[in-house]
């Protein structure tokens, strides 16, 4: 099983690690995630097992992800529906642009990968957000009128 | 399309954006009517949250007519007038099943920054950060709203822009603080802040059967409105001792249920970088008030929104006398069908919180009414529909 070998930083350290995750646009934890990767991420979808898993089969936000993730799944309590867990096998890397999205952890992928599925089966489609300023490029015409 | 911007630190635009498109089946574009400032903007305004970007469209708080709908949208059609959860909830989940669609699981495309920020992430809303989910705001000619059939509610005819305006986020706030205190016959409930929230607390804890509502705050001009439109007793904490006063007219039992209604008490300037991030503390005075005041084994809800962390709370004072504390933000998608009913039956009345119309282009005079409050402004109205003025 593989270990971050990251550690929590000083002080300067943080601040320039927020400080240049936000230039790149993306959510920061200012507190290292030093979980190994292979731990288990888990969400609840409330729904039965078989919506969730239809016929044993992976829903394609896991299916993405290939050989390199292992998936259980168990009921969750009063009827809630089920808990979806996934975790990266041992010894496994991401497959192609996931190992590129998943940025300072792999856990992340898999993670966002399961609250997929989740959105999924209980809604239908994955949530896309807005178009925020700066994906819009040049059709941001400036001051109105 | 014209959208008013925040530009950077106490600074708001109006550009020229592209129009919003249909992002999902789920989706509904809205062309708005009338929009509302809101006090949960002004740490956004100032730049104490991060992930603000220069260009985010502001405003959570909107109304309008429905112009286009995704496949997946059956309840509403083009045309229908339509007040907006300030909340995105999916309706699905089991948060949502189970009546709670302040605490949906799936509105929030962006959940990651609002699980570092809160340990689990928080449903979208419009016009906020990252943090919850990105949305494009209300203060603009169109809305995407996601999830439409959830968060879009038909305005009945007797009801008019004006009033179901407050319907999307400061009536339901209002009532589910009420509601989540355990407002019932016979309470005495105490709110801090006189604001379009506080009033619409007191307003609601009425409605509720609560026996005496007393609600305070340092305007003149709110306690008037607050008697006139909300039935409850004002306090002037200028002129009196609040927990002395409090102690006094609950025959020294203290308020059954108390709401925060404040928020912080900021001097405005935008914290540094480290410190928004960082959570450098900031002072309840209101929360610590009401729970000093509250009665042993009562409820003290906060509505206020505080951007970080706050010092000085006086926890030992919860346990030792069994507190419940709750906290309510933009929460009430749940109540709007109720309270338009509500409004229809002219229970209640919300129009006279729309302090200052202003046309969109007026954006950052409002604003800036509404945060220093000059003028006597409650709640300052913006519409794309508005003539510009000169």
């Amino acid at each position: 099983m593989r270990h971050s070998t990251r550690r929590a930083g000083t002080a300067a350290e943080m601040l320039a690690r927020l400080a240049a995750a936000r230039r790149r646009g993306r959510p920061v934890d200012p507190r290292p995630d030093t979980r190994p990767t292979g731990g288990w991420e888990v969400v609840t979808v409330d729904r039965p097992a078989n919506e969730v898993l239809p016929g044993g089969r992976w829903p394609e936000p896991l299916r993405r992800l290939g050989r390199a993730i292992q998936v259980d799944s168990r009921p969750a309590p009063a009827g809630r529906g089920t808990e979806l867990a996934a975790r990266i096998r041992p010894g496994a890397t991401l497959p192609g642009l996931a190992a590129h999205v998943a940025g300072d952890h792999p856990n992340r992928v898999v993670r966002a990968a399961l609250r997929q599925t989740k959105q999924l089966t209980e809604t239908g489609e994955v949530l896309r957000a807005d178009r925020g300023p700066t994906d819009r490029g040049p059709a941001d015409r400036g001051p109105a009128g | 399309m014209r959208a008013l911007c925040w530009t950077g630190a106490d600074q708001v635009a109006v550009r020229q954006v592209p129009d919003p498109e249909l992002r999902n089946g789920h989706d509904a574009i809205v062309r708005v009517r009338l929009s509302a400032t809101c006090g949960g903007d002004l740490p956004l305004l100032a730049g104490r949250t991060p992930y603000r970007a220069d260009g985010d469209v502001l405003g959570h708080e909107f109304l309008g007519e429905v112009v286009a709908v995704g496949p997946q949208v059956h309840r509403h059609r083009v045309g229908d007038r339509v007040v907006v959860s300030s909340t995105v909830a999916c309706g699905s989940c089991w948060q949502c099943r189970s009546g709670a669609p302040w605490c949906c699981d799936n509105g929030n495309p962006a959940p990651e920054a609002s699980e570092l920020a809160y340990g689990q992430a928080v449903p979208g809303a419009f016009g906020r950060p990252t943090a919850a989910g990105g949305f494009a705001g209300g203060h603009a000619e169109y809305v995407r709203v996601p999830y439409a059939d959830v968060g879009a509610y038909a305005i009945p005819d007797a009801v008019s822009d004006e009033r179901a305006l407050f319907a999307a986020d400061a009536a339901p706030a209002g009532w589910l603080a009420a509601e989540l205190g355990g407002v019932r016959p016979g309470a005495v409930v105490a709110v801090w802040g006189a604001g379009a929230v506080g009033q619409l607390t007191a307003r609601a804890a009425i409605l509720l059967g609560a026996d005496r509502v007393l609600i305070m705050d340092p305007q003149a001009d709110r306690l008037r409105m607050a008697r006139r439109y909300t039935d409850a007793e004002t306090v002037d904490p200028r002129h009196t001792n609040i927990p002395a006063e409090l102690r006094e007219r609950t025959g020294g039992r203290g308020p059954d249920v108390c709401v925060e209604a404040v928020g912080p008490a900021w001097n405005g300037r935008p914290r540094s970088l480290a410190e928004r991030f960082t959570g450098a503390a900031e002072r309840p005075p209101a929360v610590r008030e009401a729970v000093y005041a509250c009665r042993k084994g009562g409820t003290v809800v906060v509505l206020g929104e505080f951007t970080g962390h706050v010092d000085a709370f006086p926890l030992e004072a919860v346990g030792a006398k069994g507190l419940r504390v709750r906290g309510v933000r933009q929460h009430g998608a749940g109540q709007v069908p109720t309270l338009l009913e509500r409004m229809a039956r002219d229970e209640l009345r919300t129009e006279h919180l729309a302090t200052h119309r202003l046309p969109l282009e007026e954006g950052a005079r409002g604003y800036t009414l509404f945060r220093d409050r000059r003028d006597d402004c409650v709640r300052a109205v913006f519409s794309p529909d508005f003539p510009p003025a000169g």
